[in-house]
């Protein structure tokens, strides 16, 4: 019976500091992820933790990871070339086939970008499969902006609209909370909408949402949730009778408003 | 097949069975009880037909035979990863009707739930046999009658003591063979507890609004978060997974699972500190919920077999049974206002 508990190894290639606590990892894996699984990526001693897969292509998968705990930290001190292990993917993604054709709005707040910037990139690349995609990404401060040159390219592509919770002097874009800019996005009667994030930030914004006549089950979220098998056994993530790890991350709000803690 | 056996006849065929099984069942420990001068009823091996206990609930569950408190996954040296072999004797366990119910509640999250079965719990699992020891009645704050855990199924033999002598069902090998050996062949039927003293009522549905009920909220203040209802239940099947390494040799440590409970701080622990229900209210209603009504919801069953231990271990004398009644006298009076 196949063990599937046991990682396998996969060498860094690249490492890019997104900000001083956050870390984008290039990983060597043949791993082909839905956009929006996760992975549990361990190191020997230190422990595993489950990370979402920021972006993939042929041979690679990347994941940002906050510097929190005791597996993040040992984590960061590592270098390219060095090996770290891997599981999954697991979870599912984001529902690409009931996005096509229409209008896609991404609500992102902080690490919550993360989850869904591979989403973008392929939508980047793929523009046609959309009846045009808006992206509101809120970020604590300046300094907390992930994925800097990737949502300069965005800004390019989609209508875009990058925002601080607090804006120092000299920070020329927006300041507000991601809530206060849905407003501004012209929604279409059958706009998906995706929300990522805390998860207060979830809430309001969602609340912003359905407040401008959006339906349930047109939003998308993606839970957070410590999973310590992503198997659907140690039980860590259930909520209800649903477990995140096997049935979300991803949910239609729809399911995800009747999930209580 | 029935047959009856004296306490020498049963004795004698425990003793041929040890040679190729190992035997687990209710044991005594003197004076091992949770106060002083008390002794503790649990599981443990089983070497002579004195040990098993007959006349008390074991505080802790038979689980533990097969789904270990503390579990090496994986090995570590340097940059090899290793799994561990498991070399484990064909294993008995005597058990009541309850417990044998809870072990396919067990095999439900451990083989049936997600994507594949976890390996490590069905390797000990197909090496693990079960036999019934009947209930003539229940022990205090049992309701299996309500959770129609009263009767099993899954066993190779049912075993009843009746007065100086066991009446045994053979159902399967190598239990007629040793029937014959050692009994005398005799007319034996099942006997299930049919009437429990305690009466526990589960609400078909549970409404979500029910969430916020001021109910929760005394367990809040009364619940200390120690974890002993989970550890003694025999559905509780939540681990986690953390990586050790070894103090004399830190190239090498193991990365192992040991259990878990939704009662204790910590168990929702995500990166930078943030918790779900940090409120013990909120814990209780998770797990209660869980017992009787999202389990079923996945599974067409419900969790709790109505083994009465998380009552009588609760520190705090929360009763599960008095929660899961109340909660469907709230749902009963929501259906009439309804």
């Amino acid at each position: 019976m196949p063990n599937p508990y046991l990682p396998v190894p996969a060498k860094i290639l690249a490492i890019q500091p997104q900000t001083p606590v956050d870390y984008t990892f290039k990983l060597a894996t043949d791993i082909e992820p839905a956009w929006g699984q996760f992975v549990e990526i361990s190191l020997p001693g230190y422990g595993e933790a489950p990370i979402s897969i920021s972006d993939a292509g042929a041979g690679y998968i990347e994941l940002t990871i906050r510097r929190v705990g005791q597996v993040t930290t040992a984590l960061h001190r590592l270098n390219p070339g060095d090996t770290v292990y891997l599981r999954g993917p697991y979870g599912t993604g984001f529902p690409l086939a009931e996005f096509a054709g229409h209008q896609l709005v991404i609500a992102a707040g902080g690490t919550g970008v993360a989850p869904v910037k591979g989403l973008i990139n392929y939508y980047a690349n793929h523009p046609g499969e959309l009846e045009g995609l808006h992206l509101l990404l809120g970020f604590k401060t300046p300094a907390d902006i992930l994925f800097r040159a990737d949502i300069e390219r965005w800004q390019t592509i989609f209508p875009t609209i990058l925002t601080v919770d607090q804006g120092p002097g000299g920070w020329p874009g927006r300041v507000g909370l991601v809530t206060e800019f849905v407003r501004e996005i012209p929604l279409k009667p059958h706009a998906r909408i995706i929300v990522v994030g805390p998860p207060l930030m979830i809430e309001f914004t969602v609340a912003e949402f359905i407040k401008h006549q959006v339906n349930p089950e047109q939003i998308w979220v993606s839970l957070e949730r410590r999973m310590h098998c992503g198997l659907g056994k140690c039980g860590h993530c259930k909520i209800n009778d649903f477990y995140v790890c096997l049935e979300g991350p991803v949910f239609n709000y729809s399911q995800a408003r009747n999930l209580v803690d | 097949m029935g047959y009856k056996l004296t306490p020498a006849g049963f004795g004698a065929l425990l003793d041929e069975l040890a040679t190729n099984y190992q035997i687990f069942g209710p044991v005594r420990y003197a004076g091992k009880g949770r106060l002083a001068g008390t002794d503790l009823t649990t599981y443990g091996p089983v070497r002579s037909v004195s040990d098993l206990v007959w006349d008390a609930r074991t505080t802790f569950a038979p689980k533990e035979v097969f789904f270990p408190v503390k579990e090496s996954l994986l090995y570590f040296s340097g940059q090899e990863i290793t799994e561990p072999s498991l070399e484990m004797k064909e294993t008995l366990v005597f058990l009541r009707a309850c417990d044998l119910n809870a072990v396919s509640r067990l095999d439900k999250i451990f083989l049936a739930n997600g994507p594949e079965p976890d390996s490590y719990y069905a390797r000990r699992r197909q090496h693990i046999h079960f036999v019934l020891m009947e209930c003539q009645e229940g022990f205090p704050g049992c309701f299996c009658v309500s959770m129609g855990t009263n009767m099993a199924t899954g066993h190779q033999a049912a075993l009843r003591l009746e007065n100086d002598h066991y009446l045994l069902q053979a159902l399967a090998e190598p239990w007629i063979a040793l029937g014959e050996r050692y009994g005398q062949p005799a007319r034996v039927e099942p006997v299930w507890v049919e009437k429990n003293p305690l009466t526990v009522r589960v609400p078909e549905r549970v409404d979500i609004a029910l969430f916020q009920h001021e109910l929760w909220r005394e367990y809040a203040c009364r619940c200390i978060a120690c974890g002993r209802c989970t550890l003694s239940c025999p559905t509780c099947s939540c681990f986690s997974v953390q990586d050790v390494i070894y103090r004399d040799n830190p190239e090498r440590g193991e990365r192992r699972r040991v259990w878990a409970s939704c009662q204790i701080d910590g168990f929702t622990d995500m990166a930078g500190g943030h918790q779900v229900r940090a409120d013990r209210g909120d814990r209780i209603r998770f797990k209660v919920l869980h017992k009787i009504y999202d389990f079923r919801r996945r599974f067409g069953i419900n969790m709790c077999v109505g083994c009465g231990r998380c009552e009588e271990v609760c520190p705090e004398y929360i009763s599960f049974a008095r929660c899961v009644n109340t909660l469907n006298q709230l749902m009963e009076v929501q259906g009439r206002d309804a």
